[in-house]
Order: C-alpha cells, then structure tokens, then sequence
C-alpha cells in the first residue's frame, strides 16, 4: 500500500510507459495521442470546413476510449493514489521559480500562477493556457506527433523525422522555459 | 447500417479504455504530468524526466527489436511494424518547435492534457480547448504549409 501511495521513481516510470506501448502495438494499433484532437475535430463537424477533417472517426473509435481511460485514470489517481502531490525540485529551480514571483514553489503538481481559477479567469492567465494549447495542437499535428507518437515511438523505431522532431520539441521548450516564462511573470 | 454508438464498448475496445487508465497512473504517480517537471527538465535541473522519458525510449527500442523480427505478434498473431512517419525537415522541426513553445510554457504535452482534467478541470479545458483549435487551424492550412 505504501509503494501504491508514494511518488514512483523514474527507472519504474520508463519501463511501464513501455509496458503501455508494448500492450497499444500488441492489441493491434499504434501508439500515439495527439491524433485524437485531430478526431475530436472530425466528431466536432470540422469536415465542413476543410477535407482534411472528412475523415471517419469511428474507425478512432479505440483511441478515444484510450483517451477516455487516460481521463479516468487522471481523476483516479487525484482522488485516491496521490494524497501528496510535493514534488522533489532542485533548490536551484525552486529558488529560480521563487525569484519569478511563484509561490509555494513543488507544495503541488501544478503552481496557482498559471492553474488556480483566480489566474484562469484573468484574461492574461486565459491567454496564456488557450494560446499553449493552441501551439500544442497545432504543432503536434505539423510535425506529426507528439512525445508518445515521437520521442517515445519514433525514437524507438529508430526514424529521422521523430528525431528532427524532439531536436524541436526541445528548441520549443528551452525558449519557452529560458526566455518566455522569464518575461510573462 | 446504422451506428451504434455502444458498439465503441464492446470487448475489442474495453481494453484500450483499460490501458489509458493504467497510463494515465503511470504518468500522475511518476509525476509526469507535472507542470514543474518538465520546466526543471527544459532548464536541464533534474534528471527525473530524461530518466522517464529516455528510460521508455530504451525499453522501447528492445521491444521494436522483437516486433521487428516476428518475436512479438500483435493479439491477431499479425507482425508488428510501427506507422513510419510523416518525412519533411521543416514539418518536423517547426511544428517540433511549436509544440516544445506550448509544452514549456505549460508544461503539459498531449496525453497529460486530458489526465489533467482530473486535476484542474478548468485549466485543462482551456488548454484543450487551444489544441483543437490549434489542429483545426493546421487542417486548414495544411495544403499551403512547407513541409
């Protein structure tokens, strides 16, 4: 019971994100989710706006019950396997963190600057979630995948493009952490 | 025909429900969903994520080696080969880039944003909300983009 109650170290969390796309590939599919918001779209009715989205997304069908799970999944562990959610963080980045003017800096998964309802319902902190989101749709769906479809899948499968892809994703991330973070907060 | 929308619950597609929920486990108890996280990982501060992450891509590798040569067959007894991807240095590298921008400013990439729903509802909606716009807007512009 305690192990299923404590944060699970990383050489657990590898092998079981492999475990998941051993059983994904092994029921017959490939492993990826940032296709779902493209069938999200298609269900949405976007194919009345462009070809791209007249596609049939009950042949999806398995990958929204994948992302159905995964939300399921979300709401189980919240609820009854995290009844602490401090992360262990580098004083370095907490002091980082601090000095950008977070508070509480690792007491819980996400910080109140970017994820309480007060921040959320400002227009800046709604700009900030809707324009990532944004970036996060539409560059998944540009490169072709995101890091399960690349970092973990292509990588794995040992393929160019997802290389050019996690080059990006972390030339993306490092403005985004190094430069942009610095300047909205 | 007529769709049944119960037919998406029949057995084929239990199990993928089952294994989202198990991944969904995996990513909230190792932290992988965390906003921090993956900040300290792009200013390079802590190696938990790289372990994660290179860790899955390691094992993973073992595994493509056995679906490769036949030793691992899908529940079908059909070989495995994994989708090759989409080729073009600038799709991949600049839709790389701006999905690295969202993912770090935060901190979430497309599987935690619909485990975070459980955590921070609203926030998750938004950040949901942006993707599909944001892919409705890529296949709208798909044709005119360079690859």
């Amino acid at each position: 019971m305690d192990f299923i109650l404590q944060p699970w170290a990383w050489y657990f969390g590898g092998p079981l994100i492999a475990v998941s796309l051993l059983l994904y590939f092994y029921f017959g599919k490939n492993f990826g989710v940032s296709t779902n918001f493209e069938t999200l779209c298609s269900m949405a009715g976007a194919g009345k706006f462009s070809n791209y989205f007249k596609k049939d997304w009950k042949e999806r069908d398995f990958a929204l019950l994948f992302v159905f799970g995964l939300i399921i999944g979300g709401f189980i562990s919240v609820t009854y396997l995290i009844p602490n959610q401090t992360i262990d963080l580098n004083p370095k980045t907490i002091q980082e963190l601090t000095d950008l003017g977070f508070s509480n800096v690792g007491n819980q998964y996400f910080p109140d600057e970017i994820f309480s309802n007060e921040v959320v319902f400002s227009l800046k902190g709604f700009l900030i979630l809707l324009v990532s989101g944004l970036l996060i749709g539409f560059g998944t769906r540009y490169a072709g995948g995101c890091t399960s479809g690349h970092a973990i899948t292509g990588l794995s499968s040992l393929q160019l493009p997802s290389l050019l892809a996690v080059i990006g994703f972390f030339i993306g991330g490092i403005i985004a952490t190094w430069f942009i973070i610095p300047l909205i907060f | 025909m007529v769709y049944n929308p119960l037919n998406i619950l029949d057995m084929k597609n239990i199990k993928f429900l089952i294994l989202g929920i198990f991944f969904a486990i995996v990513l909230s108890k190792t932290q992988a969903i965390s906003w921090y996280r993956f900040y300290e990982m792009f200013k390079f501060q802590s190696f938990h994520m790289f372990g994660i992450i290179g860790g899955a891509v390691v094992i993973s590798m073992i595994f493509m080696q056995l679906f490769k040569h036949g030793k691992i067959k899908d529940i079908n007894g059909n070989k495995i080969v994994p989708k090759p991807k989409k080729k073009g240095f600038i799709r991949t590298i600049l839709g790389g880039t701006f999905f690295g921008l969202g993912w770090g400013i935060s901190g979430a990439c497309a599987a935690p944003i619909f485990v975070i729903l459980g955590f921070k509802l609203i926030p998750a909606l938004i950040l949901l909300a942006g993707a599909l716009l944001g892919a409705f807007i890529y296949g709208i512009l798909s044709k005119k983009l360079p690859n």
